[in-house]
């Protein structure tokens, strides 16, 4: 089920929380959502949600407007809010019964819909547990229970991983990509590693606005530019290893590594790789080549740059 | 209607999970059970079969205690963010205002329904005006829901539940005495608005047995008012 975001702002007073948004997503991606607090992630799923209104700008779920028919859009999301809140005193059971009648589950299938989460979100011990008694991780598990109850065709989690502990994460992460084989799934956080081992896209906003957009790979090309070498060479003087590699064709700019007085920073000139003639260029001279890496940019370099302030 | 009926259940099962409606249950049976058998002037001292200082202690103990049932209604949603979560689900704001209000209604129903042996017993020992009794509850009822339904407004404008108490408690004093005694000291036009929004006057017209239409739609006009009120505190949230 595509989820179709079209120009959408809205402002808080006189803050733009959303600034003329648009996206879409398709049916069966998972879709992370970047950005830098307060930049408006949380806003957008408010919005997906029909929790807020938009000022500008209409948002489909399915086809369907969220100004025309709100409640059948709810119908096909689950949606797990930021922070969790759960009613504290109500058992498990009852709670997931509770929100699986909210969500217009058939009552017969209730039941077996309840045992069905239940097992496969880990919390079978805890069933019959008032969720006031569960510690933080079991209660990600019952907000994410509360949101598959339905079976929905769109999941929608805000931060579904804070404050769990490495190992719930990992649990977590690994239901979300179970899910995400067969529905549309946004998910937003600030912790890149989570997105880039979930999501088959990521959306980086920053102030109400799109700064990038692409898989975790093509993000990384994009902003990765011209190729960067670190190269160690020994058995000749810094300066004249130095002077040679800069001679070279390909080769636009060396850089020395400060801490080091053996490494090298290479930057190749547009569209050129220069790996081939270093290593000739050793070969030829009898040096020793000690490193050859490719400095690869990650996500964390990508978002600093595309998040920062001007 | 489905819908919010299933608010109203939740509602109902966590004044009872929280023990809330019993301690209501306790002190406002156990009250009104003292005034009408034993204290001051109870059946045996007047030597009237009468329900008369029953209802009055009712209508006391129900108007302090309805502020402390409904005041975390709303309030302690939007405290905990589970507000968002309700409102996420294929349920409108104002069927959530009208589970909340079911909710609290059907608990006081409860109560005044585990008062009908007091009337037995009493129509038991001396003849009883039948009529009287129907209107004193129907008047109680009445009151109840229109003190809910402010009560549930107060809640929705705060996340604050002293707050909201203290606030329904405020509202329901004007209704109670202030309006009525402004009505006296201005007068004129003014003042006959006054005196029609003075919700004492209404209950004790309906009480002597006088099923007035202007009454009826005094009260359905104070439920609604409150109602809509607390949807639009609840939409609010998309205005700016």
């Amino acid at each position: 089920m595509d989820i179709v975001v079209e120009k959408i702002t809205k402002v808080y007073g006189t803050q733009k929380a959303l600034d003329d948004l648009s996206f879409r997503v398709k049916t069966g991606e998972v879709l992370g959502f970047l950005g830098p607090n307060g930049a408006g992630k949380t806003t957008t799923m408010k919005a997906i949600t029909c929790y807020l209104a938009p000022n500008v700008g209409d948002i489909t779920v399915g086809g369907i407007s969220v100004k025309k028919d709100p409640e059948l859009v709810k119908k096909r999301i689950g949606y797990l809010p930021e922070n969790n809140p759960l009613y504290l005193d109500m058992p498990v059971i009852d709670y997931l019964s509770f929100i699986g009648e909210l969500q217009g589950v058939v009552k017969k299938d209730l039941p077996a819909r309840i045992s069905e989460m239940v097992k496969v979100c880990g919390l079978t011990k805890e069933k019959y547990k008032k969720i006031g008694e569960l510690s933080k991780g079991y209660r990600q598990r019952v907000g994410l229970a509360q949101a598959l109850i339905h079976n929905p065709d769109v999941l929608i989690l805000d931060e579904p991983t804070t404050g769990l502990d490495p190992n719930q994460i990992i649990e977590i992460r690994d239901l979300i990509r179970r899910i995400g084989q067969e529905k549309t799934v946004i998910l937003s956080s600030h912790i890149l590693a989570e997105v880039e081992a979930t999501c088959d896209r990521v959306l980086i906003i920053n102030k109400g606005k799109i700064v990038a957009d692409g898989t975790p790979d093509e993000l990384r090309k994009a902003a990765q530019g011209n190729e960067i070498l670190r190269v160690g060479v020994e058995g000749a003087d810094r300066q004249v290893v130095y002077d040679a590699v800069k001679s070279l064709v390909t080769v636009s700019v060396v850089d020395l590594v400060s801490n080091n007085n053996q490494l090298l920073e290479v930057q190749s000139s547009a569209g050129e790789s220069s790996k081939k003639a270093i290593f000739d260029l050793c070969v030829k001279n009898g040096w020793y080549l000690t490193e050859l890496v490719s400095i690869e940019k990650n996500l964390e370099d990508i978002f600093r740059e595309v998040t920062k302030e001007n | 209607m489905n819908k919010i009926w299933i608010i109203t259940k939740r509602e109902l099962s966590s004044y009872f999970d929280s023990l809330m409606a019993y301690i209501m249950m306790f002190i406002f049976l156990g009250l009104s059970g003292f005034f009408t058998w034993w204290y001051g002037s109870d059946v045996f001292f007047r030597n009237i079969a009468s329900l008369q200082s029953f209802f009055g202690v009712a209508y006391w103990t129900l108007f302090i205690f309805i502020p402390a049932l409904t005041m975390k209604q709303i309030a302690e949603e939007v405290k905990t963010g589970t507000i968002e979560l309700l409102l996420t689900k294929p349920i409108n704001d104002w069927q959530v205002v009208v589970g909340k209000f079911m909710g609290t209604f059907l608990l006081v129903v409860i109560a005044l329904v585990l008062t009908i042996p007091y009337y037995i017993t009493i129509a038991n020992v001396g003849p009883v005006d039948h009529g009287g009794v129907i209107t004193g509850y129907l008047g109680l009822l009445l009151m109840s829901a229109a003190y809910i339904s402010i009560g549930i407004f107060a809640s929705s404008i705060t996340s604050n539940q002293i707050v909201a108490f203290l606030l329904a408690l405020i509202i329901g004093i004007f209704f109670q005495w202030l309006f009525g005694m402004l009505a006296m000291a201005i007068g004129g036009v003014a003042g006959n608005i006054l005196i029609y929004l003075d919700l004492g006057g209404h209950y004790d017209s309906i009480t002597r047995g006088v099923i007035d239409s202007k009454d009826i739609i005094y009260f359905a006009s104070i439920i609604f008012a409150g109602l809509v009120a607390s949807e639009i505190a609840l939409v609010k949230r998309n205005l700016n």
